[in-house]
């Protein structure tokens, strides 16, 4: 326990700081709804559901207003490359942004059902009002419209009996607006569950685009001025504290009260939204202005298990190492961007990514790629953008996790380590670096065979054996594969890889190896970075919280997962 | 976009649809507004649909996760055959429940969402789709015995099992009958 706050004592305060916005907020719209005397007449028809639909409201604007902004790629990568001399801890959170991002999205959606529901019911209460037996201050208050000689000064929107709810909502801006706006986030909602965003990515990214949809009626909802309050000049002359009682006798001129005027009050969303909207959009001009430049792609590797290497160029293009990119191929999809982890090290002249089958798009590139005698593809490319690979140097011990295609990110590091060494660059802050790569079938070992054989090489040359450990881990194994291995025990290299680290069967057990891990190194700060699965971050999660030990000067395990 | 199955997306909006109806019944009802009855209706509706929509049919590629506790909900709706297999019947079927709903604003929003699930689920029977259950997979149970090998027919020193099976590649050892060596044996215990 102690351990997980100092690793996420940040995250907490951030999300408590957002939590308490909210709360702040909500409860200051209420009250004000509730208790200002300028909504007297108007609670005499609706009740509380006005306060509460417009303290939601005002909660929707300010989550609307957050959540553009996890999703600045640009803009956090800028954040966390000015504040490199910030600690980890403060930067670490960056990495959080999606989680954020929908974390604000089910507040979103929480807020527009208590508004909906909230507004039902003063639709409902505005309709019996108009209803209401005359002599009611209900009936007077409704029907305040047919008296005054200049229009906009009724309360009840609602102006004659036979004006139905329906007619009301599908007639007003606001009404309008606000079925549309609804029906935006739930095509939003369902199409970005988990489920459809792993299996089918062009549904989600194609309908969340709606939200500009959602944008421009936000903007729009609040202009009709429905929500209506008391004008000062008629608190001045009839406060409802004095005149509400005496309602019968408005019409007279001798009883000191006046008819209430009433005036709309006027669309506040655009303030909250509009900054952050501009942001968005500098953004996504960001995003375009990048792909327009020229991307020359210098080779291509076709490696087994259908895995497809793309080296390319671009001209100012600059990369740390696990970064990803975002990639294009207007040939075969003109709008749609998929993410890539970039597999090249910093210090080379292209920089490359590692291409798996994994759906429509990627299965079309490769055998876009295939086809030899065509002219080469066009690609565009957004990027780089930084996660937090970029760390793993500032740690004095590494531990590397990669499971399956999730080992590319340590692709490029393991490459950055061979070019250091090669140029002697004492600016490494590493010592040690433990990887461990899981994988399930032999012929993904292939393409980075060759990169681990040179290090081994590199390592035995330079006569630091023990800097790099890497434990390769098999878990499809079957009887066919264990007998072959167990055949060839006595020779010198593995027969499934041909290096000198024998392959293991299994999965590991993460426990042995940490306990290892903080013998071996009892007074440093060891990062582990995954990218795999949630049931292996769980239990690394796990490890890290267990094998870190109380005081800040000894072991410390922190964990970092990567994920898209 | 050839390999989108566009029923997943229909159930996950339809399942959103089912609990948008009954929250605008339960609304409806519970605040006695006009025509509170279409409230009502929608609260039926909206729970025929969440249970008829909540198991998961099974992808054509690759492994489908399943909801939570889905599997009895799956037994039953494996029983309508075809009326439940054909997305064809289940666009219609929702356009129909969907109608009543319509006339309350309560429920209105239910209304559309649902006609938008019944107008992907009609694009979907277009492109030839179809419900299949997910069946839960038969462990296997380790056969008590299944695995105890025949015990070794040589005496020691014995080659490996590899190289037993395949006599054409074997170097040195006994292959045939129990205690039967071709070939002088001495003990090689170092």
């Amino acid at each position: 326990m102690g351990s997980w706050v100092v690793n996420h004592w940040f995250s907490v305060l951030f999300l408590a700081a957002w939590l308490g916005l909210n709360i702040f907020l909500f409860v200051q719209a209420f009250l004000n709804f509730e208790k200002n005397d300028k909504y007297y007449y108007t609670r005499q028809i609706l009740g509380t559901a006005l306060a509460v639909a417009r303290a939601s409201a005002r909660c929707l604007n300010f989550n609307s207003m957050v959540i553009l902004i996890p999703v600045c790629r640009n803009l956090l990568s800028f954040l966390r490359g000015s504040c490199s001399f910030c600690s980890r801890t403060l930067r670490k959170p960056l990495d959080h942004n999606l989680t954020f991002h929908k974390l604000v999205a089910y507040m979103i959606c929480a807020l527009t059902a208590i508004h909906v529901i909230a507004h039902l019911f003063n639709f409902e209460n505005y309709s019996r009002s108009q209803q209401a037996p005359a002599g009611s201050l209900a009936s007077a208050l409704s029907s305040l419209s047919h008296h005054e000689k200049e229009g906009g000064s009724w309360l009840n929107p609602i102006q004659s009996p036979d004006m139905t709810v329906m007619y009301v909502t599908f007639t007003t801006i606001a009404g309008l607006t606000g079925v549309i706006i609804t029906l935006a986030l739930i095509l939003i909602v369902t199409s970005a569950t988990e489920f459809i965003r792993r299996n089918y990515f062009e549904v989600f990214w194609y309908t969340h685009h709606l939200f500009f949809v959602y944008i421009l009626c936000l903007v729009l909802h609040g202009i009709g001025g429905i929500v209506r309050g008391q004008t000062e000049k008629s608190m001045h002359e009839s406060h409802p504290q004095k005149c509400a009682e005496s309602f019968q006798k408005w019409d007279n001129n001798d009883s000191g009260c006046r008819r209430p005027q009433f005036e709309g009050n006027p669309a506040e969303s655009w303030k909250w939204i509009l900054a952050p909207f501009i942001l968005y959009i500098f953004e996504r001009i960001l995003r375009f202005c990048r792909s327009q430049q020229k991307v020359v792609i210098t080779k291509v590797v076709k490696h087994p298990s259908k895995v497809l290497e793309l080296q390319l160029n671009k001209h100012g293009f600059s990369m740390e190492v696990g970064q990803y990119i975002f990639v294009n191929c207007p040939s075969i999809s003109l709008l749609e961007w998929h993410p890539f982890t970039l597999t090249s090290a910093p210090e080379e002249d292209f920089f490359s990514i590692h291409v798996r089958v994994a759906g429509d798009w990627t299965e079309n590139l490769i055998k876009v790629f295939e086809q030899q005698h065509s002219p080469m593809p066009r690609i565009k490319v957004d990027g780089p953008f930084g996660t937090v690979s970029e760390d793993v140097f500032q740690y004095e011990v590494a531990v590397l996790i990669g499971a399956g295609i999730g080992v590319t990110p340590f692709a490029s590091i393991l490459k950055s380590i061979w070019y250091k060494f090669q140029r002697e660059d004492h600016n490494l802050k590493t010592q040690k670096i433990y990887f461990y790569w899981i994988c399930r079938e032999t012929g993904a070992f292939a393409w980075f065979n060759d990169l681990l054989a040179s290090l081994e090489q590199e390592m035995e040359e330079l006569g630091k054996v023990g800097f790099l450990n890497y434990r390769l881990f098999l878990t499809g194994w079957d009887n066919n594969i264990a007998g072959h291995a167990a055949l060839n025990f006595d020779k010198a290299t593995d027969i499934l890889t041909g290096l000198k680290q024998k392959t293991f069967f299994g999965r590991p057990m993460w426990d042995n190896e940490f306990s290892t891990i903080a013998t071996a190194h009892p007074k440093s700060v060891v990062g582990v970075f995954l990218c795999g699965p949630r049931t292996l971050a769980k239990s690394l999660r796990k490890c890290c919280h267990r094998y870190s030990s109380l005081d800040p000067r000894k072991v410390q395990f922190y964990f970092n997962k990567e994920n898209f | 976009m050839g390999q989108i199955e566009w029923a997943m997306w229909a159930n996950e909006q339809a399942l959103a649809s089912g609990l948008i109806l009954i929250t605008g019944g339960i609304v409806a009802t519970a605040g006695q507004f006009a025509q509170w009855y279409f409230g009502a209706y929608s609260i039926a509706a909206g729970v025929f649909i969440c249970l008829l929509e909540y198991p998961r049919g099974k992808r054509k590629k690759g492994s489908t996760m399943e909801r939570c506790g889905q599997k009895y909900m799956t037994a039953v709706v494996k029983l309508f055959g075809p009326l439940t297999r054909n997305y064809y019947v289940r666009a219609i079927l929702h356009l129909l429940l969907a109608v009543p709903a319509g006339f309350l604003l309560a429920t209105i929003l239910g209304t559309a969402c649902l006609a938008i699930a019944s107008a992907i689920y009609l694009l979907a029977a277009i492109r030839g789709e179809q419900w299949t259950p997910i069946e839960p997979q038969p462990k296997e149970r380790p056969q008590v015995g299944g695995t105890i090998k025949q015990p070794p027919s040589n005496p020691p020193p014995r080659p490996p099992a590899e190289a037993r099976k395949k006599p054409s590649e074997e170097e040195e050892g006994a292959v045939g009958g129990p205690q039967v060596n071709p070939i002088p044996v001495t003990d090689e215990v170092v």
